[in-house]
């Protein structure tokens, strides 16, 4: 009764920061244990491999991810981005945001961190006036990347960083509600609200 | 995880007969629970018919004034959609109250209604559990059940839909439109889930094979009045403890339209129907209102550790009636 499984592998093309890769893949590959085992790009880590932490974050066609979630076979034709490819030439405005304000302890997470942000700017670039970039804002965008460090102020202090540089450069421009609260969608009935008061971070597990 | 064949069919009749309504065989859509079932083994299945080469990845107008949400359509797609944001506010809320950006960018629409429970018991596939596997009983009924039923539960199985959007779906009066081998058929969305009964291992009413095509929101709920509120451990990315979707038109101090659902309280978006028949035509005032929802919750069943659901349900649901009301006054 059982299906006939004809094929468990495939021939699966991807671009991978700029480079094409093609191979066969057996169908079970995840994206990121492709990009870790098989390309030798480590720096997408996997912490809980569950979808739950984000430190296998990357950028698929320009939107954030968890590539731990992804079968490669099902990305095939997709436009990766890792952290190596984030600042090919040297540390781009948000990795040396984080240098800056110091928004990592273990560094394990960073890599997630540094892809999520720029997922949500670009978010925010695509979407002016529904971007929420207060403070508050980023907290919420970033809430899919856990810190076992707790290195989450300065995380956000990191992006807030970008978001003011990006303003200044443009005055009146594309990037908005950065030190004013946009009318979100996503306004306060949105957030939800701990129970206990408080946002409990850092803790994997819902 | 056992191997597995995978076809990424383009057309719907081919994506049909790739399942072919076979145990073995899955739809995949963007795979968040899916794949994450498959690493835990509580899934393994011989074949994904993947379904995001399928059309179904746009939101339309229809032509009596609703929309049409293609169940390809992916969570963050839909909840900034002008068209979601502007006539069924209560949907985007819902949608960005769950998951986080990185889930939302690859969930689609009809794998959030088809997401499975996030019971612990029926993730470990060394424990119990009967929607699992039926017949080797509930650990959570005795065990861990903190965050589970206290409405339309049963002895088999005590678990809760763990879907936010599919909250708002029930108060907007939408519809779930299925494709299978006899045809299309809708079904009403506060129907498409099932409580556990007997069956814990059917969570809703689709068939072997069918697709879950398209969402369908209707004209009589755009532009009301509506909203989402959500309850959980931490203050994001989490599943609800208790949430609530409401919907509230008022007419000359009177109520002429009411929905209000509750997630996080059942094995399916709990309609609440003792509720809005005590609030129809009435004058929304705080007495009314607390005495609308507490008749609805009068019929909870909390198990030892979750009683703290049925109070936290209830000031869930008077906040958000009495914000649409004071808003309608406004």
């Amino acid at each position: 009764m059982a299906h006939p499984i004809e094929r468990t592998r495939s021939r699966v093309r991807l671009q991978v920061n700029g480079e094409r890769y093609e191979g066969e893949l057996d169908h079970r590959v995840t994206l990121l244990d492709l990009l870790r085992e098989h390309l030798g790009l480590t720096g997408a880590k996997k912490g809980c491999d569950h979808g739950q932490c984000g430190a296998c974050t990357v950028l698929v066609d320009g939107r954030r991810a968890n590539s731990c979630l992804l079968l490669a076979v099902a990305q095939d034709g997709a436009d990766v981005t890792t952290v190596e490819g984030l600042g090919p030439a040297g540390p781009n405005p948000l990795q040396e945001a984080f240098l800056e304000r110091d928004a990592f302890q273990c560094g394990y997470c960073t890599p997630g961190q540094l892809c999520s942000a720029t997922g949500l700017l670009a978010e925010a670039a695509a979407a002016p006036g529904s971007a929420d970039l207060s403070r508050a804002g980023i907290a919420e965008g970033m809430s899919g990347n856990l810190c076992r460090c707790g290195a989450y102020p300065r995380i956000v202090d990191a992006v807030r960083d970008v978001v003011a540089a990006r303003e200044n450069a443009a005055p009146g421009g594309a990037v908005r509600g950065g030190a004013v609260r946009g009318e979100a969608v996503h306004g306060e009935a949105v957030h939800g609200e701990a129970v206990h008061g408080e946002a409990v971070r850092g803790e994997v597990g819902a | 995880m056992k191997p597995f064949a995978y076809l990424r069919p383009t057309g719907l009749p081919e994506a049909v007969a790739a399942h072919g309504g076979r145990p073995g065989s899955r739809y995949l859509g963007g795979g968040t629970n899916l794949v994450d079932l498959m690493k835990l083994g509580v899934e393994a299945p011989d074949t994904l018919v993947d379904l995001t080469g399928l059309p179904l990845a746009s939101v339309e107008e229809t032509s009596d004034g609703g929309l049409r949400i293609g169940s390809g359509v992916r969570n963050a797609t839909l909840a900034s959609h002008p068209l979601v944001r502007t006539r069924y506010p209560v949907l985007a809320q819902a949608v960005l109250a769950g998951a986080s950006a990185q889930l939302r960018n690859v969930a689609t629409t009809g794998g959030n209604l088809l997401q499975r429970t996030r019971c612990p018991y029926f993730q470990d596939v060394a424990k119990p559990c009967n929607k699992r596997e039926p017949g080797s009983g509930c650990g959570a009924r005795d065990g861990s059940h903190r965050d589970h039923a206290v409405l339309g539960h049963s002895p088999q199985c005590i678990a809760t839909h763990p879907s936010d959007l599919a909250v708002a779906l029930a108060v907007l009066d939408a519809s779930v439109e299925l494709h299978g081998p006899d045809g299309t058929r809708s079904v009403p969305a506060a129907a498409f889930h099932r409580l556990p009964g007997e069956h814990p291992e059917r969570d809703t009413v689709v068939e072997p094979g069918e697709i879950v095509t398209a969402v369908l929101l209707p004209p009589e709920t755009a532009g009301l009045p509506c909203r989402y509120r959500k309850a959980r451990d931490r203050a994001s990315y989490a599943f609800a403890l208790a949430s609530v979707a409401a919907l509230l038109d008022i007419a000359d101090g009177r109520v002429r339209r009411v929905a209000l659902a509750f997630g996080g309280l059942a094995h399916r978006p709990w309609r609440a129907s003792a509720a809005e028949e005590l609030l129809r035509g009435a004058d929304p005032t705080e007495t009314a209102v607390r005495q609308a929802v507490e008749a609805e919750l009068a019929g909870a069943q909390p198990l030892r550790d979750n009683a703290y659901k049925v109070p936290l349900a209830r000031n869930l649901a008077c906040d958000v009636l009495l914000a649409l009301a004071r808003a309608a006054r406004s």
